[in-house]
């Protein structure tokens, strides 16, 4: 009888009500497995925190009836990339008609919002939400997860899928993490400033629901790896900075994190941008960036891994991604419980297609293709040189002295001699392993 | 404003229930340990401080539970752990 639950307990329990976990029962309560979502916050989203923005393209096609009413804060429409330098920036923006024509491929989202939303639509399928309920344990008989212990209470299923974040306790007690090491993570930290929509509107040239995506590189984390976003909500904007959490613990003039937010908020090129809004909301959040080599167990026995939990997060630079991963990691997840449910057998061997189905999606792939993204692009050249340089440049081109000026081959030469032209070939060369 | 008290004011912004324990401890007989002394300059809400003795010590007001100090200092010098279900930050935006 595969369908029969051996346990008396659940048929499968999700530890966290994130967009993994959430996307994970909404697919397995649809096909009628009864699940039970464990939610130590309030409300779903009442934990998270993103920058953020979520890319729609990958997981369009797995969640096309879902995604169609998500409460989104605004289509990105305009990329714009800053290099800050001590008292000078140098910016490119990115838009037109192929950014700003449906269907759009990445919004901005506020996650108490979205999750809350993303947790109903799960309920109306028919999963079971618990919030406010922490999970403390696992439980674990002869190697075997056969449940989670949560307020006092052992709360038994076939199968325990861990979405509970990148600290991932669940997983750490089933003994499927790594070590923790620092130089695979940073710290997100954010603000969110509250502004009058048309003033929104009409300081970014949007037009209606269009949003602007900003990212920011060089000084605002003082060279070290990392940079600052800001992206428009409907009502409010979101900025704030990411920074390798190695990079702070080593960064030998003692820079505080919280204070190089407070430092980003007052060059005047951002100043200017969030002036008249209202600061109502500061969190911070912890990243997974160590990329594939980081990647946590993905399945033992009784148990899968998803989202944040297995590391799945990706820097590579212009993007920073982790929710797109989430939603397709819960909902492969979720596939390989409705195979394992058909079979009666919850074993290691049987929840491996797991691995097999990230594997043969972008998730894996992608995870695959950037492994080496972390280290190219942790590089003190990136993140205080160039932007240093490229910024001399612009200043000697746009300078006009009281003399005669110097033609601009020679400006430019002067900056780009056989040891800067050498090196930049070298860096370029790394650039190729992404 | 002092970076310091801006700091502060932000936490007074976001909204926290209270929980029976704080759910960060340092590990006894660590309160010198190099590694702890770092956790000041990661801790996004300031809640790591250095007294005069030179003991890093830890408030436990305006926890963001972001996770940096446990992958900064690890499980060897922190006692960490979730606050209780329903209690600690409630992100009304995230």
């Amino acid at each position: 009888m595969p369908y029969q639950n051996e346990n008396d307990g659940f048929e499968v329990i999700v530890v966290g009500g994130g967009l993994a976990g959430l996307a994970a029962a909404y697919i397995l309560a649809d096909r009628g497995v009864e699940v039970l979502v464990l939610e130590r916050g309030d409300y779903c989203g009442a934990k998270n925190v993103t920058g953020g923005r979520i890319y729609l393209n990958p997981v369009r096609e797995i969640f096309s009836q879902l995604l169609k009413d998500a409460p989104f804060e605004r289509h990105i429409a305009h990329e714009e990339v800053s290099l800050f330098a001590a008292s000078r920036s140098l910016t490119l923006r990115y838009d037109g008609s192929e950014l700003g024509d449906p269907p759009y491929q990445s919004y901005s989202v506020l996650r108490a919002k979205f999750d809350r939303w993303l947790a109903r639509q799960a309920e109306k399928k028919g999963a079971m939400l618990a919030t406010k309920s922490r999970v403390d344990d696992v439980i674990l008989e002869n190697g075997v997860v056969k449940g989670v212990r949560a307020g006092g209470e052992e709360l038994r299923a076939n199968v325990v899928i861990a979405c509970d974040g990148v600290l991932s306790l669940v997983s750490e007690r089933a003994g499927l993490r790594k070590d923790i090491q620092p130089q695979y993570y940073a710290v997100g930290i954010k603000e969110v400033i509250e502004m009058d929509r048309k003033a929104i509107e009409n300081r970014f040239n949007l037009e209606g629901e269009e949003g602007v995506a900003r990212l920011f590189m060089g000084d605002v984390t003082a060279g070290m790896f990392g940079g600052g976003f800001l992206y428009t909500n409907l009502d409010s904007i979101s900025l704030g900075l990411v920074v390798s959490i190695k990079d702070l613990l080593e960064n030998q003039r003692e820079v505080i994190v919280s204070d190089l937010l407070e430092r980003f908020k007052q060059r005047s090129e951002v100043s200017l941008l969030i002036k008249g809004g209202e600061t109502v909301e500061y969190s911070a959040h912890v990243i997974p960036e160590g990329g594939f080599n980081a990647l946590n167990s993905l399945y033992g026995d009784g148990i899968l891994v998803a989202g944040d939990a297995a590391g799945f997060a990706l820097n590579i630079g212009v993007t920073v991604r982790g929710m797109e991963y989430a939603l397709a990691s819960g909902y492969y997840a979720a596939q390989t419980v409705l195979h394992a449910r058909e079979k009666g057998d919850y074993s290691r061997a049987t929840l491996g297609l797991y691995r097999q189905l990230l594997e043969d999606s972008f998730v894996l792939k992608d995870f695959k293709s950037f492994r080496d993204a972390l280290s190219v692009l942790n590089s003190p050249r990136l993140f205080q040189h160039y932007p240093e340089l490229l910024g001399n440049i612009l200043r000697d081109l746009y300078w006009i002295p009281p003399g005669p000026k110097d033609r601009l081959y020679s400006t430019v030469r002067r900056y780009l001699g056989v040891r800067e032209v050498w090196q930049a070939l070298g860096d370029v060369r790394r650039m190729s392993k992404i | 404003m002092s970076l310091t008290t801006g700091l502060k004011s932000k936490l007074g912004l976001n909204v926290f229930k209270e929980s029976s324990k704080f759910h960060i401890r340092i590990k006894e007989g660590k309160e010198k340990d190099p590694r702890l002394q770092k956790a000041v300059l990661v801790c996004p809400a300031g809640l790591y401080s250095q007294n005069p003795e030179g003991e890093v010590v830890l408030s436990s007001d305006g926890c963001l539970e972001c996770g940096t100090c446990l992958i900064a200092c690890g499980r060897e010098l922190l006692d960490w752990e979730y606050p209780e279900g329903g209690s600690g930050v409630q992100f009304r935006f995230g």
